[in-house]
C-alpha cells in the first residue's frame, strides 16, 4: 500500500499536500483499494467553501458510495475535471493524477492537526487487523 | 442461455394484434408531437408469449427458493393476499369516486391504519408513502415542520448512526437537512458518548434503525431516545426491521416519535421487482396533525347511529399530499389480508420465528465465517465473507458461487462498518430443512474457497449469464436498444 510522506492524513482516508499557496486533497491508495473500482466522483464547484471534517464530495464504487471529508478548510480553487470521464484514475494513481480538489486554506494551523504518513500507516494497519 | 431482446426477435411485417376498424371520427394529433418513425418490434403473439415466459423463467423469486437478502425481509407472500387483492369490488373502483360509493375500500384503509397503530404504539398513521425511503422522507419532513411551526428555526441537522440503513442519510439530504454520522461502539450499539457530543439546538432528530443493520438490538435504546429528546430533538425509527419486533416491542411505547413501516417487508406484500412497495408512517400524538393528507377517518357528521361513514381527511398542519391519489391501495389490501390471516398471536409468532431462524442459521455457520459482533442476533446477522485460509476470496465471490447452488445470495458489502459483509436474513417462512440446506451450501463454499479458489473467482457457472462486469456497467451503461 502506497503512502506519500509529503502528505498529511485524516483517519477517514483523505490526504492533503501543500503545493505553493494551495493544498491538494485526495483519497488515499488504501481508500481506493478498499472501495474497489470507482465509477463516479462527485466534487464541489470552484469557489465553494469546504470545512475541515465535513463532507465535500462523494466517491462511488461498485460496492458503495462514500462521503469524502475535508482535511482542511478553505475555498476550492480547482477540481479535477478529468475524473468526470475517467474516475478510474483515482484507482490508478490516488496520490497523483487522481487528486480531487485544490483549496486555498483559510487556517494553516489545521495542517498540524493532521496525521503524518507514519501515524496514518498505523491507522491502516489497525483497520486491516 | 440468455434470452434475446424483443427487438432482436423482430421481423419486418410480422403482426401480433390486429386492432379493430376505426369506428369513431379521426382527430388529428398536434403536428409537432407526431413523429415520422416509431420502430416498435414486429412480433407475433406467440413470440411475445414465449419471450416473456422465458424471461420469467430466468427470474429468481421467493416462490423458487430461499432468498435471505439481509434488510429486505424476503418472506413468502401468501397467495391468499392475491385473492383478496383481486376481488372485483376492489379492482373495479376508481380513486376519484365519491366516498359514499367506496366505503368498503375506505373501511379497509381505516382498519389498516388502526392495526398499524396497534402494532407500533403510535397515535396516527398515514398510508400514503409509496415505499420505505419515501416514508423516511415523509417522516423527516414531518419532524422538520414540527420544529419550524414552533418557531424553532435553527434546527438543520439529522443524526444517523453508522449502523443505520443507507437510505436514512439520503432521505435527510433530500429534505434539505444536514447529516451527521454517529459511530457504533464495540458491541455494535450507538456510541452514547459520540451521540452526546453531537447533541445541540441544531438537531432536528436522530434516525434509529432497531434492530440495526448488524441485526443487533439497540441495547441502550431508551437512553438513546432520552438523550435526543433532552436536546429538543425527535427520534425517527426506521421500521424496515419491524419483522423482529412485531408483537414484541412497540416503538411508540419507548418514545420513538415517528416511524415508517415497510408493508412489502414485514407484512408480506410483493417485494423485489414484484412491488410496488408501501411505506406507511406512524407518529406519536404530538405529530398527528402533521401527517400527509389524506388519512381515512370516521366522519361523525355523515355517520348514522350504527353505520360509520368513512371519509378522507386533511390534518390541520399537514405537510401536504406526498403521493398521487391514495397510496398503493392494492398493496394495502394484501397487508390487511396478511394481518387478518395471522391475527395478533400469529404476527408475534412470526417475529419470534424470524429471530429463531436467524440465530439457528448463524449457529450453523459461525465456526466457518467470522462474526464481527458475537451477540444473539435478531431477525438477521452479518458475517464476514472473508476467510483467513482463503485470502484472495471476497464476499462477492461467495455470493456469486451461491447462485450456482440455486439459492439467492445474501446482501453483500452492507453494512459498511463490516468489511466484506454478508448480511443474512432467512425470515420466519423458511423451514429447518431449508435453513440446513443453506448452511451446508455456505460451509461447502468455504471449503471450496480454500481448495479451489478459482472456482469461486469465476462463478457463477450455472447461471444464464456468467460474472457480469459491474464496473463497465456502472461506467458505461447501455440503457436502451439502439436501432441500426
Amino acid at each position: 500500500m502506497k503512502t506519500d510522506t509529503n502528505a498529511r492524513y485524516l483517519k477517514s482516508h483523505e490526504w492533503a499536500r501543500k503545493e505553493g499557496e494551495e493544498v491538494v486533497i485526495g483519497i488515499t491508495d488504501y481508500a481506493q483499494s478498499t472501495l474497489s473500482d470507482i465509477v463516479y466522483v462527485e466534487l464541489p464547484e470552484v469557489g465553494d467553501e469546504v470545512t475541515k471534517g465535513e463532507a465535500f464530495g462523494v466517491v462511488e464504487s461498485v460496492k458503495a458510495a462514500s462521503d469524502i471529508y475535508a482535511p482542511m478548510s478553505g475555498e476550492v480553487t480547482a477540481i479535477n475535471e478529468n475524473l468526470e470521464d475517467a474516475p478510474e484514475v483515482v484507482n490508478e494513481d490516488a496520490f497523483g493524477d487522481g487528486w480531487l480538489i485544490k483549496i486555498k486554506p483559510s487556517d494553516l494551523t489545521e495542517w498540524d492537526t493532521l496525521l503524518d504518513s507514519e501515524a496514518y500507516n498505523k491507522v491502516v494497519a489497525e483497520e486491516q487487523h | 442461455m440468455a434470452e434475446p431482446l424483443i427487438y432482436e426477435l423482430s421481423s419486418q411485417g410480422r403482426e401480433g394484434v390486429k386492432p379493430p376498424k376505426l369506428d369513431v371520427p379521426v382527430s388529428e394529433l398536434p403536428g409537432d408531437l407526431v413523429r415520422d418513425e416509431l420502430p416498435l418490434p414486429e412480433v407475433s403473439e406467440i413470440d411475445v408469449v414465449r419471450h416473456f415466459l422465458h424471461l420469467s423463467q430466468l427470474n429468481y423469486a421467493i416462490d423458487k427458493g430461499m432468498y435471505p437478502l439481509g434488510s429486505c425481509t424476503m418472506k413468502y407472500n401468501p397467495k391468499v393476499n392475491e385473492v383478496a387483492a383481486r376481488i372485483p369490488g376492489f379492482t373495479g373502483i376508481h380513486p376519484l369516486q365519491d366516498a359514499e360509493t367506496v366505503q368498503g375500500a375506505l373501511f379497509v384503509m381505516y382498519e389498516l391504519q388502526n392495526y398499524l397503530k396497534e402494532i407500533s404504539g403510535f397515535a396516527g398513521v398515514t398510508l400514503q408513502p409509496a415505499a420505505g425511503a419515501h416514508g423516511e422522507l415523509v417522516g423527516v419532513l414531518i419532524m422538520r415542520k414540527y420544529h419550524l411551526d414552533r418557531g424553532d428555526t435553527k434546527r438543520d441537522t439529522i443524526l444517523v448512526p453508522d449502523s443505520a440503513h443507507g437510505t436514512n442519510p439520503a432521505s435527510t439530504s433530500m429534505s434539505g437537512l444536514r447529516v451527521v454520522q454517529i459511530p457504533s461502539d464495540e458491541r455494535g450499539n450507538v456510541d452514547l458518548d459520540a451521540l452526546q457530543s453531537q447533541l445541540c439546538d441544531r438537531v432536528v432528530g436522530l434516525m434509529l434503525t432497531n434492530p440495526n443493520t448488524l441485526g443487533l438490538f439497540e441495547e441502550q435504546v431508551v437512553e438513546v431516545i432520552e438523550q435526543v429528546h433532552s436536546c429538543g430533538g425527535l427520534v425517527y425509527g426506521d421500521g424496515a426491521n419491524m419483522n423482529a419486533l412485531m408483537g414484541i416491542m412497540r416503538p411508540g411505547d419507548v418514545g420513538i416519535d415517528v416511524m415508517h413501516f415497510n408493508l412489502h417487508k414485514t407484512f408480506s406484500t410483493p417485494h423485489g421487482g414484484g412491488g410496488p412497495g408501501s411505506g406507511p408512517v406512524g407518529v406519536a400524538e404530538h405529530l398527528v396533525d402533521y401527517l400527509p393528507s389524506p388519512i381515512v377517518i370516521i366522519d361523525e357528521a355523515e355517520s348514522l347511529e350504527d353505520i360509520p361513514f368513512f371519509n378522507l381527511y386533511e390534518p390541520p398542519k399537514s405537510i401536504g399530499p406526498v403521493k398521487a391519489f391514495w397510496g398503493h391501495f392494492g398493496i394495502m389490501l394484501r397487508a390487511y389480508t396478511y394481518m387478518r390471516m395471522l391475527g395478533a398471536e400469529g404476527m408475534q409468532a412470526a417475529a419470534e420465528h424470524a429471530v429463531l431462524n436467524a440465530n439457528y442459521l448463524l449457529s450453523q455457520i459461525k465456526d466457518v465465517y467470522p462474526l464481527p459482533y458475537d451477540r444473539i442476533c435478531k431477525h438477521e446477522f452479518v458475517v464476514k465473507g472473508h476467510l483467513d485460509e482463503a485470502p484472495d476470496i471476497h464476499a462477492l465471490d461467495i455470493a456469486k458461487r451461491l447462485i450456482d447452488y440455486g439459492v439467492h445470495p445474501p446482501t453483500n458489502y452492507f453494512p459498511l462498518i463490516v468489511p466484506e459483509a454478508l448480511m443474512i436474513e432467512p425470515t420466519e417462512t423458511e423451514s429447518k430443512q431449508s435453513l440446513d440446506n443453506y448452511a451446508s451450501i455456505l460451509r461447502k463454499i468455504a471449503e471450496e474457497a480454500k481448495q479451489n479458489p478459482e472456482l469461486l473467482h469465476t462463478a457463477p457457472h450455472n447461471a444464464p449469464v456468467r460474472r457480469l462486469d459491474e464496473v463497465q456497467a456502472a461506467r458505461n451503461p447501455i440503457l436502451r436498444y439502439k436501432h441500426e
